[in-house]
């Protein structure tokens, strides 16, 4: 990365080597979790608003940001935060100290831990290993351990059940999720996120999403399933179980999940754009050639075409764009029930993903243009 | 630097086996192996087998141990009735763990695994691909045995699957397709009757 090169010789130029990996390592770190923080407290603040909006009520309109008058609801995230961090702490009768105070952070920490090998530009990452998709498929499978435990330390018979409903589900999806990363991993070839996207350089036809549609709505519909988002959050069911696993916590142990919870979407939101959005790559690559352009011109036009062309905002503009789609899904659908989520995840999606598995196969092996045709 | 690494993740693994096998609560011990396992990927991690370490922590970790934890938390297990028989068969016990650990030194001592045995490996270029040069051997030179090892496990499933299947004439499954094609007609009944009058 430039700006760490640029760092190590002007500021830190006075470490030794072995100092200067631990500390550019620290930087990577900060740079990545501060923006993603600052993203989640704006995730709840648009997620309110946005549903706010579609069931015609205002949203939070009442705190200001640093007063500034236009920006009324914009303060609501920052206050949210400081109500969690100064309240008290309940630790329940009878639960077990170490694994209740643990729980949270294991389930932030597994979706913190999966952000290390997303390419987010073609070069910014913070390691570039070849068995990047694995690692993911790894850490995120983790998170469940959160669940899992919180509802045992809590002592509680609604934390328990809730914790059992929500493990059996985030197990159920996994499966169909897995799965349809493995139909990724066929068509590009690798393991290596980076290599992914590049694989998919070309068009907009050339993204994923086209050859693998069907792994593509299986991946989305499995991952707001194992993020337990409406309409899939039983394990949160208000009307029958309360709050699911996490009934029993307050304050900053409750902040924890709630972050958890949201870091995840983020994620899931993030993976789906690298495995079948094209990543960083622009919509419009391809476009000119349409009208007898090209797309090297297009991208090198004065002022607009550093913005035109490849790169991080790209990235964040689809990620924004499905996660406006867990938004809408959850303002718009009715709850499943427990049985119709478990039958859709083990006998329709799991069965989909193993078929189309196999057709992605074949279209590897018959190297069918313009997506698997090899030069 | 590795040799810290290598130390921590060694104490670590040989901590948690400990506390496995000495817990008295079941669900710890099912965390502390989950520990362990994650210690021994990190180890696997240092010998540079990525792919090993990480399908270890994402079979192991990811799946086996969370379908122990769900039947162990279930699981009301008396700690006391457990032990009853410990003094009685302590000297069996301690005798097979002796011959254990006896014949695993024989085994995997140094004389059949030092360096005068093997050449400790050397260290690969940065662009060595582990997962790469795994799937090409099993599929290529341990095919067979790979299709074998597959089509066994193919196997316990269906035994595992036709064992937990009950009798389905005693099982009222729902029937989505049912459920959906529902009128109101088929399940509401207007009836329409005089006004009851006082007597």
């Amino acid at each position: 990365m430039s700006v760490l090169g640029w760092l190590q010789q002007h500021v830190f130029f006075w470490m030794s080597p072995p100092w200067w990996t631990f500390t550019s390592i620290l930087l990577q770190i900060v740079a990545l979790v501060v923006p993603l923080m600052l993203g989640v407290a704006y995730l709840t603040f648009a997620e309110r608003k946005i549903i706010g909006w579609m069931q015609v009520r205002r949203g939070p309109n009442r705190v200001t940001f640093f007063g500034i008058p236009w920006l009324r609801g914009w303060g609501q995230p920052i206050a949210d935060a400081f109500k969690l961090m100064f309240k008290e702490i309940v630790v329940p009768a009878g639960a077990n100290r170490f694994l209740f105070l643990l729980a949270p952070i294991l389930s932030l920490g597994s979706a913190l831990a999966a952000w290390a090998v997303i390419p987010l530009d073609a070069t910014m990452v913070v390691t570039d290993i070849n068995a990047g998709l694995l690692y993911i498929l790894a850490m995120t499978s983790a998170g469940v351990y959160g669940v899992i435990i919180a509802g045992w330390a809590s002592n509680s018979k609604y934390a328990f059940l809730g914790a059992l409903r929500s493990a059996a589900q985030i197990v159920a999806y996994e499966i169909a999720m897995g799965f349809a990363l493995v139909s990724v991993l066929i068509a590009a070839g690798s393991l290596n996120l980076r290599t992914i996207v590049l694989h998919q350089d070309g068009s907009m036809a050339h993204w994923f999403w086209l050859p693998l549609l069907p792994m593509f709505v299986v991946y989305f519909v499995s991952g707001v399933a194992e993020t337990n988002r409406a309409p899939f959050d039983v394990a949160e069911g208000e009307s029958e179980i309360v709050a699911g696993f996490h009934v029993e916590y307050s304050g900053m142990g409750f902040a924890v999940f709630f972050l958890a919870e949201y870091a995840n979407m983020i994620l899931i939101a993030t993976l789906a754009t690298v495995m079948f959005l094209g990543g960083w790559l622009s919509p419009l690559q391809g476009l000119a050639e349409l009208g007898g352009g090209s797309t090297e011109a297009l991208f090198a036009t004065a002022y607009v075409g550093a913005f035109l062309g490849h790169g991080l905002h790209w990235l964040v503009f689809k990620m924004v764009f499905l996660l406006l789609l867990f938004l809408w899904f959850r303002a718009t659908f009715p709850r499943y029930r427990y049985d119709q989520i478990m039958r859709l995840g083990w006998k329709v999606f799991i069965p989909i993903t193993i078929v189309w598995l196999i057709v992605v196969a074949v279209l590897v092996m018959v190297g069918v243009p313009p997506w698997f045709h090899r030069a | 630097m590795e040799q810290f690494i290598f130390w921590a993740f060694a104490a670590m693994l040989v901590f948690s086996a400990c506390m496995v096998i000495t817990v008295r609560n079941p669900v710890h011990a099912v965390l502390f192996l989950v520990v362990a396992f994650v210690a021994s990927s990190g180890l696997w991690l240092l010998l540079e087998a990525e792919f090993l370490a990480i399908a270890l922590v994402l079979v192991y970790v990811g799946a086996v141990m969370v379908l122990f934890l769900f039947v162990v938390m279930m699981l009301d297990i008396n700690i006391a009735r457990l032990r009853e028989g410990f003094i009685r068969y302590l000297p069996v016990g301690a005798a097979f763990a002796v011959a254990t650990v006896v014949a695993m030194g024989l085994v995997v001592g140094s004389k059949n695994f030092g360096l005068e045995r093997y050449a400790a490996p050397a260290r690969k270029a940065a662009g060595y691909d582990n997962t790469a040069e795994l799937g090409t051997l099993l599929y290529t030179r341990f095919l067979y045995p790979f299709e074998i090892a597959g089509l066994v496990l193919l196997v316990a499933i269906i035994a595992a699957i036709a064992l937990a299947m009950r009798d389905t004439r005693q099982v009222k499954n729902p029937k989505p397709e049912r459920q959906v094609e529902v009128r109101r007609e088929e399940r509401v009944r207007i009836v329409k009757m005089p006004a009851e009058r006082r007597t």
